[in-house]
């Protein structure tokens, strides 16, 4: 057996978190604490590079597969990466050193604590995407709900206590049918190994509600409207590092079930249900855009685009096109770098003038013209400005609506317009106008680290939005062959 | 000749109760030494256990009073090191409260010798002689402290209520009676299969009688009050080592003498297991003191074994002792952690006493994090497998209005757990407390913990052990 490549990476950072426990904090900013867990980190994106240039593109089958015996006779240890989930683990490992790096001007209380929270994180994030059991899945699916609980709980906001709450009994309950379900799906089909599930499928008299039970749990998680509500909260009161985490990677995971999971085992009952999604997903596209253009609260108004982006991306993998799910994938690896970056940029201000509203800012583009800059790009970006990676993303999820409902993808492309107006209009209020609050003048411009990370998302942001060939050639055969397999499963009913 | 090999445990053990008191009345000042031999007792007779009944299938013995199986020997084994793990933990408890006798030993082994003649009893006589001396020694446990007021009402409370369900239990035994005309668990099962009301009435008796020992609802009114009357290392013995008694003597009426009348008794099981997730999470959310929400707490996850119960499956029998298994080791670690809980002599035993635990104790409350959120069932902690065993072997059956409930109702108990992770993360600090523990507290606390934690990494030894066990 070859070396367990996809195990060391989840297993990674969980060490590492294991060697901060054992640091100790002898100069009182915990130095060592955030060497080590950069450069744990730092180790593990360079694996995951590593696992992205030895990946074949030309075949649809799982890559690096491991299987282990777990639980004698019922469950094993399954995970392994095609197209698709290669993608999302290089986000997750290319986000959280940024992450570990902006804590140094945003956390101040426990560091340590902090990044042994961010490292686990890692961990379960990564887990997610390589699991090929759907008792693994959810093992690390729901086990990630811990860290996030602290990290807004612990370094948030005033009103942390009860965002996190929220998070935390939101999620939760949407999993639990979940879980139902995948232990319904053990006895039904004899297995919970994700490939054999592929080949064998699944009764089609019990595909409705096992989908809607997978839907329940994905649902609050992507979040679609309506059960959106905790997400702007968690947002707002998460510290910069747990919002980044959680609008780049943790929405993802959502998105990434659907394609796995949903549209993979039930066929037949995604085909049923893509009208409630493509209701839900307009709605949330233009509800969540007008709310967003009523926000003072400049993370609040991420929060909602993001609502609003996520709405984008659902409808583009029910689509059930190439272009539309090809589409969805690079809107969410988009989504994660952009709202990343706009989540930072906020954090950037925050950390000066402790404020996130909206009108305590204006005309800052004279006093921090570095950060304008930069701040404009992810604007642009967010908005799908043709030559960023937003713009690719929602051409393809609104060339694949096209194709299979023009009146949705007309109300989608309204959706467009609303993000111009929010993500400019904010932009406009921060950056532009006059400068009445004489406090602002004494901002600094961006220092190293923020310049380092801000220009990290920036450089994929671009090269992605110029040539996102590395993308779509990753994911085409795995998503052409999961589209193959929708069809041939619809035509056998 | 019987083979009396393999009652030897409780033959050693009754011998040393009677040498462990003749001891206390010729040498003074003797409780650290009837400890100490007390210790060595449970270890002796659990070593005892494993090498004489481990291999056993099933055997009977006294004219099949007496059964050893696997169940049996799985179950004693865990009460033995209950016991042994709870007298560990005592004594620095009792020494502050100066009520560091040789009577607390004594009584706890005397209780756990009931317990294994319960777990053992293929007979209603032996049951109940079992399940008495189990009772008499813990109303006095209960009271132990009996200076105090509290738990002097905590044992008045938990005599009476238990002492109503000893006879509603007796009741019912003797109906059965009446109609199978013997006592012998195997006996009456060939004889009963018949329909008659009264013999209905008979089995619903026995169950309330067994509902109240495991305090499942509606019949879990004491457990609160007793619990937190109770000095805590009683409490901890009493949510810890009788529902594993008693948890085996309900598997075994169930399934042995009441088998062919599944359709009798199936729903009252469902309805005791939906009753007691549901109120034990819901009671728990308004509590302040820690024992009181223990209570509540252990009365939802009893609801849970009951779950796996009313499978009528040898795999939700095997989830439920999966569930008692993990659920024990969850509880030591909790009270291990609340017997820390101490300053200049005086133990907290409020949730606000919590406060900020982690900015003064960083690991107390990390090992407490990860205890919570087991209870509260959230992967990949242990708690998160004993349900997932249960819930797998309930949907096995199609029951799945009993697992969505089952699952529902662990949302809202998360919610109480989560406030007091929330009190110990969230809150400002309070003043420290001592950290001068007991070499055996941290090592319970530590080794429970860990098996918690890393659980996940080894499920299959539990689940290869238990699942030799099949009782149908």
């Amino acid at each position: 057996m070859s070396f367990p490549i996809l195990s060391s990476l989840i297993l990674l950072p969980t060490i590492g978190a294991l060697f901060l426990f054992f640091t100790k904090d002898k100069d009182g900013n915990n130095s060592t604490a955030k060497y080590v867990s950069l450069f744990t980190s730092i180790v593990n994106f360079l694996i995951s590079i590593y696992l992205w240039i030895s990946f074949d593109q030309s075949i649809s089958d799982f890559q690096f597969v491991e299987d282990r015996l777990w639980i004698e006779g019922f469950i094993n240890y399954k995970v392994g990466v095609d197209g698709i989930s290669i993608l999302f683990i290089i986000l997750t490992t290319f986000i959280t050193p940024l992450c570990i790096i902006s804590v140094n001007n945003s956390v101040k209380n426990r560091l340590r604590d902090f990044l042994i929270a961010i490292l686990i994180m890692e961990s379960f994030m990564i887990g997610v995407f390589c699991a090929l059991d759907l008792v693994v899945f959810y093992l690390f699916f729901e086990a990630g709900l811990i860290p996030m609980f602290l990290i807004i709980g612990i370094w948030g906001g005033p009103k942390r206590v009860y965002s996190a709450f929220k998070f935390f009994l939101y999620t939760l309950l949407g999993s639990v049918l979940m879980l139902v379900a995948i232990i319904s799906i053990y006895w039904i089909s004899g297995t919970t190994d994700v490939v054999k599930l592929y080949e064998i499928g699944i009764d089609t008299k019990y595909q409705n509600l096992l989908w809607l039970a997978f839907f329940s749990s994905f649902a609050v998680k992507t979040p679609m409207w309506p059960v959106h509500t905790w997400l702007p909260d968690a947002h707002v009161e998460a510290p910069t590092a747990g919002s980044v985490l959680l609008a780049a990677i943790l929405l993802k995971m959502a998105g990434y079930g659907f394609i796995r999971f949903s549209l993979g085992l039930f066929p037949i009952a995604s085909e049923v249900f893509t009208p409630l999604i493509y209701t839900l997903s307009v709605i949330a596209i233009i509800v969540t855009s007008f709310i967003a253009l009523m926000q003072e609260d400049m993370k609040k108004l991420i929060a909602y685009s993001s609502v609003a982006h996520m709405g984008f991306v659902t409808l583009g993998i029910f689509t059930l096109q190439q272009q539309g799910i090809e589409g969805s994938i690079i809107q969410m690896i988009s989504h994660g770098l952009v709202s990343a970056a706009l989540f930072l940029c906020v954090g950037v201000v925050y950390d000066r003038m402790h404020s996130r509203m909206i009108n305590s800012y204006g005309g800052i583009v004279v006093i921090i013209p570095k950060y304008s800059i930069l701040f404009m790009l992810f604007t642009l970006a967010a908005l799908g400005l043709p030559g960023t990676s937003g713009f690719i993303g929602e051409f393809l999820i609104l060339m694949g609506a096209f194709r299979d409902n023009f009146l949705v993808a007309v109300l989608a492309s309204l959706g467009v317009i609303l993000g111009a107006a929010y993500m400019l209009w904010l932009y406009k209020r921060v950056v532009f106008g006059k400068l009445v609050n004489e406090d602002l003048k004494q901002m600094l411009d961006l220092n190293k680290s923020e310049y380092v990370i801000l220009t990290c998302l920036a450089i994929p942001t671009l090269f992605f939005g110029f040539y996102p060939d590395p993308l779509i050639n990753t994911i085409e055969v795995s998503v052409s062959d999961l589209i193959n397999m929708h069809n041939i499963n619809l035509a056998s009913k | 000749m019987e083979n009396l090999n393999l009652i030897l445990p409780e033959i050693f053990i009754s011998l040393s109760i009677m040498f462990l008191l003749v001891l206390g009345v010729f040498k003074k000042n003797s409780s650290g030494i009837t400890f100490n031999l007390s210790l060595f007792v449970f270890l002796i007779a659990a070593i005892i256990t494993i090498n004489e009944t481990f291999s056993v299938n099933r055997e009977t013995l006294f004219n099949g009073s007496v059964v050893i199986d696997k169940m049996s020997s799985f179950m004693k084994i865990i009460t033995l090191l209950g016991g042994f793990l709870v007298l560990v933990i005592s004594s620095s408890y009792l020494k502050i409260f100066k009520i560091f006798n040789i009577e607390y030993p004594v009584l706890i082994l005397s209780s756990v010798l009931g317990m294994m003649v319960m777990i053992s009893s293929n007979d209603l006589i032996v049951f109940y002689m079992g399940l008495e001396l189990q009772s008499l020694a813990l109303y006095v446990l209960a009271t132990y402290n009996r200076d105090q007021l509290k738990s002097s009402e905590a044992g008045l409370k938990y005599f009476v209520l238990s002492a109503l369900s000893s006879g509603l239990l007796l009741y019912g035994c003797s109906l059965i009676y009446g109609f199978s005309g013997s006592t012998n668990f195997d006996v009456i099962s060939t004889q009963l299969n018949s329909n008659e009301y009264v013999l209905t009435f008979g089995i619903v008796f026995i169950l309330v009688g067994l509902a109240f020992k495991i305090s499942a609802v509606p019949f879990h009114m004491w457990a609160p009050d007793v619990y937190e009357g109770s000095p805590t290392t009683v409490t901890l013995f009493f949510t810890m080592v009788p529902k594993i008694a008693a948890l085996t003597v309900f598997i075994r009426f169930l399934y042995v003498p009441f088998l062919n009348l599944i359709d009798q008794w199936q729903m009252i099981i469902i309805f005791l297991s939906i009753a007691s997730m549901l109120f034990g999470a819901i009671a728990a959310i308004g509590q302040t003191n820690i024992k009181r929400l223990v209570a509540y707490s252990s009365i939802g996850h009893i609801g849970y074994t009951l779950a796996g119960l009313a499978t009528a499956s040898n795999e939700g029998i095997q989830s439920s002792i999966i569930y008692i298994s993990i659920y024990v080791v969850m509880n030591l670690a909790l009270f291990s952690c609340l017997l820390m809980l101490k300053r200049n002599n005086q133990y907290y035993e409020d949730i606000d006493d919590l406060s900020g635990l982690s900015k003064n104790h960083p690991l107390l409350s990390l090992s407490l994090l990860v205890i919570l959120f087991s209870l509260a069932g959230i992967p990949p902690l242990a708690g998160f497998f004993a349900k997932f065993y249960v819930f797998k072997a309930v949907l096995e059956q199609s029951m799945y209005f009993l697992a969505i409930v089952g699952l529902l109702s662990t949302v809202v108990a998360a919610f109480y757990y989560l406030r007091i992770i929330k009190i110990m993360y969230f809150d400002k600090e309070k003043d420290k407390y001592d950290t001068d523990h007991s070499l055996w507290l941290k090592f319970s606390l530590t080794f429970s913990t860990i098996l918690i934690l890393l659980y996940f990494i080894f499920p299959s030894q539990l689940i290869e052990v238990v699942s030799r066990i099949n009782i149908i």
